[in-house]
């Protein structure tokens, strides 16, 4: 009933269905019926009219088997729509709609799995991660779910976090993972430009500054000239540019970089400030697998040892 | 440039080329120039957009081959690609065979005075208008229907011009019956006219870009009864004109049943109608109208195999040609193709295996099955009956090139249908492989990867295509430097020929 505005679209698409197979089946029969010559001494008479000097047709029969295959798809239509929804709000006799067809299919998978998970989550996420049928299950889950933005190696790419370097935005401990798979992050930096003093000189200080906290190439005396502009950033980043766990702020001494390393990168995020968001997949996925995979997903960042595969 | 030229009978007979009688363009003669010129288009754009299929296979084999430059990347290239083989390729064939045979069957010049040029020029300003716009990425986003609003409404326009000079020469007509050619050329010019302009209704927001006039399902359904229908009349109807002359002209035998005709005809233009929700089965659309769509596309089975048995049982009596003939050969392998793919359609349209098959390149390989195999054979065998007595000779430069073409056409799909057919029928069951746990036991990339030497052997079946069609322009060009432009007379009527024709003497159906 959800898709008519009223019974009589419904019932007008059922009608016109059941008509329309109807008409086939009857163009079909009359044809099928039709009075044609019969073949004198196995010859078959054209209809009589020539065109374009020598296009004739000839009077043979429909085919039988052509007209039964014809008549045979007609009554598997009829039958079909007697069975599934096709016929307006008429749901049809077994009562399948392609919803349910989807709830059952995942209660089968789900009725499998629930014991699993529930072993699962009754452990410690480390302990998890120390079960190798657990982090091979995460490991599918972790492709199928993750891989289109962390890269199918977990390494990630510009805007995209790396997951197996042991560099962590925010923390890497499992719960603060596992509390990311489910809820996801927000992540925002505003535009400082105004901030440190709103001249190009002083956005390309700045920036020298940050890249020499990591020792990476900058020129010195700019660096110097930012150092001073750089306690507006200290909020978040530290005094020391080693990032804070609690705001998400990332460490700017150890030379990965999140958004690219580039002295234009840089000034970029400064002049603009930087959005980012990670998707919440707690409603997707569930608790068992966000716990499965937030094991999979630490172990990539242990050493060897910790994680016996 | 029309001034020499000669009716057919008499070139037959002459072998050296430059002698024409002045029998020029006339009223008394048929309008051959408006076939010429979409004749040697059909060529011609056949060959770029085949050109464009090949570089866009080859760049999902290799996909470096992009070289990153926006415009030369896949999701540019294939709308293109599309656009170029389905209405500048087809397109021409279809408005080049259907202005001969509705001339020729009719006993009478096209109608509609400078509208006939017209529907040549727009249309060409079209293609070239599609092959900028695509590239720079202005699409409408709608498949098969991706050009903007100012290209929609030039369509518009010779698209009604074409209906006109059609229709208008359908009534001037000599002769009484319609013949079945022109039953299915008029079928797909009227419906056409009504899935674009309906299809593409859009609010224009600025001249390179629109916004449809539908939204959400609604808008889908529409796209896909669009969608379908291109299928359904633009690549089957018309084609199906095409092979109700082209056969019988090229077999010297009549059309092998009139009744079957009839009934095919009608179930197959009334049935087309509703197939479309066959390509929305398992999406928002309602269930009810996914049943509908696939209930229908099974309906349509027969209708479709009424069309290849007439073509193929036309042939009764004249087997033997098909071993010397190699354009009838490229007919009656059409149908076969043909027969193929919509017996493959409605298996396609059934829910359970359209959940397998669908998003996968096994959807590729079944357009490709008609594209190449029905669409493309058709038309080339069609192109290759006409070019000769469109500029007056005999036959062909080479009829050994026309084999060669055949043979390594066949070659082509065959390579391309079988390597797409398995690459689906994989990536299908890979895609739905679960672990017990319900985790996926394939990633996506594993399915890429897994395909990979599927897409190489496409390629080459692709390249092979691409090749023959290589042969048929050079070949076309060699005619027509032999040749030169002639104007068939159009014959008297002979009343007594077309009511009580004595009837011929035809063998039963073997």
């Amino acid at each position: 009933m959800a898709d008519f505005f009223n019974n009589g679209w419904s019932l007008f698409v059922a009608i016109s269905t059941v008509l329309s197979i109807l008409a086939c089946f009857v163009v079909a029969w009359l044809q099928s019926r039709a009075k044609i010559p019969p073949p004198v001494n196995g010859v078959v008479e054209s209809t009589g009219h020539i065109w374009d000097e020598d296009l004739r047709e000839l009077n043979n029969p429909v085919p039988r088997w052509w007209l039964y295959l014809f008549y045979i798809t007609c009554v598997f239509g009829m039958v079909y729509l007697i069975l599934y929804p096709g016929l307006g709000s008429f749901s049809g006799s077994l009562e399948w709609s392609s919803s349910n067809q989807y709830s059952r299919e995942v209660a089968r998978v789900d009725e499998v799995s629930a014991p699993l998970f529930a072993d699962y989550l009754s452990k410690d996420i480390t302990q998890v991660a120390a079960n190798s049928e657990a982090t091979a299950m995460g490991e599918r889950l972790y492709l199928t779910y993750c891989s289109q933005c962390h890269g199918s190696d977990a390494r990630g790419a510009r805007s995209f976090p790396n997951l197996a370097d042991n560099d962590w935005l925010g923390s890497g401990d499992p719960a603060y993972i596992k509390n990311t798979i489910i809820n996801g992050r927000n992540a925002v930096m505003p535009a400082m430009a105004a901030a440190i003093g709103n001249t190009e000189a002083d956005v390309e200080a700045v920036a020298h500054y940050v890249l020499s906290l990591s020792d990476s190439e900058h020129d010195p005396s700019l660096a110097e000239a930012g150092n001073a502009k750089f306690a507006v950033c200290a909020a978040c980043h530290g005094p020391d540019g080693a990032g804070k766990v609690l705001v998400g702020a990332p460490n700017l001494t150890d030379d990965v970089w999140l958004y690219g390393g580039s002295i234009q990168s840089i000034k970029h995020a400064i002049n603009n400030g930087l959005n980012n968001q990670m998707p919440a997949f707690g409603d997707l996925l569930g608790e068992g697998k966000a716990h499965v995979l937030a094991a999979y997903i630490w172990s990539l960042s242990q050493p060897a040892e910790s994680t016996p595969q | 440039m029309q001034s020499m030229g000669t009716s057919e009978g008499e070139t037959a007979s002459s072998s050296s080329v430059n002698e024409y009688d002045a029998s020029e363009d006339s009223p008394d003669t048929y309008n051959y120039r408006v076939v010429r010129q979409f004749s040697v288009m059909t060529v011609v754009w056949g060959v770029v957009g085949m050109l464009v299929g090949v570089i866009i296979a080859a760049q999902l084999t290799w996909p470096e081959l992009n070289g990153g430059v926006p415009w030369f990347s896949f999701g540019r290239l294939r709308p293109l690609h599309t656009n170029a083989v389905i209405f500048a390729f087809g397109g021409s064939a279809l408005f080049a065979t259907s202005y001969y045979v509705v001339q020729r069957t009719c006993q009478a010049r096209l109608w509609g005075g400078p509208l006939v040029g017209f529907t040549f020029w727009g249309w060409q300003v079209v293609i070239v208008a599609a092959a900028i716009t695509l590239p720079l990425g202005m699409t409408q986003g709608k498949e098969y229907a991706e050009l903007e609003w100012p290209i929609d409404l030039l369509i518009a326009a010779v698209w009604v011009s074409y209906a006109v000079v059609f229709f208008g020469t359908i009534v001037k007509r000599k002769v009484p019956h319609i013949y079945v050619a022109n039953w299915f050329y008029g079928a797909f010019i009227l419906t056409v006219a009504v899935l674009h302009i309906v299809n593409s209704a859009a609010i224009p927001v600025s001249l390179g870009k629109s916004y449809s006039a539908y939204s959400g399902v609604q808008d889908a359904m529409i796209q896909w009864w669009y969608g379908h229908n291109a299928v359904g009349f633009f690549l089957t109807a018309g084609f199906l004109g095409m092979m109700y002359y082209f056969i019988p002209k090229q077999a010297g035998r009549p059309i092998y049943s009139y009744r079957l005709s009839i009934v095919h005809f009608w179930a197959l233009i009334f049935t087309y109608m509703w197939a479309g929700p066959h390509h929305l089965h398992y999406t928002a659309l309602p269930d009810w109208t996914q049943s509908v769509g696939m209930v229908f596309s099974l309906i349509l089975l027969a209708p479709s195999w009424g069309g290849m048995i007439n073509g193929i049982m036309t042939l009764s009596g004249a087997w033997h040609k098909l071993r010397t003939d190699p354009v009838l050969k490229f007919l009656i392998v059409s149908l076969s193709f043909y027969g193929m793919s919509t017996f493959e359609g409605p298996m396609m349209s059934i829910k359970t295996v359209n959940a397998l098959s669908h998003y996968t390149d096994w959807t590729i390989g079944h357009v490709h099955s008609g594209a190449l195999g029905w669409v493309g054979m058709i038309s080339m065998g069609s192109i290759y009956y006409l070019i000769p007595r469109l500029f007056g000779r005999t036959q062909m430069y080479s009829v050994k090139l026309i084999e060669i073409h055949f043979w390594i056409s066949t070659l082509g799909i065959v390579l391309y249908i079988a390597s797409m057919w398995i690459a689906g029928v994989m990536q299908g069951l890979m895609w739905r492989a679960t672990n017990p746990d319900g985790t996926l036991v394939y990633a996506f990339i594993e399915a890429v990867k897994a395909t990979h030497p599927y897409y190489t052997l496409r390629f080459f079946g692709g390249l092979l295509y691409l090749s023959g069609m290589f042969l048929m322009l050079y070949n076309m060009w060699m005619t027509i430097k032999a040749g030169g432009v002639v104007n068939a007379q159009i014959p008297a009527v002979k009343p007594e020929e077309l009511h009580n024709a004595p009837p011929i003497a035809a063998t039963a159906q073997s």
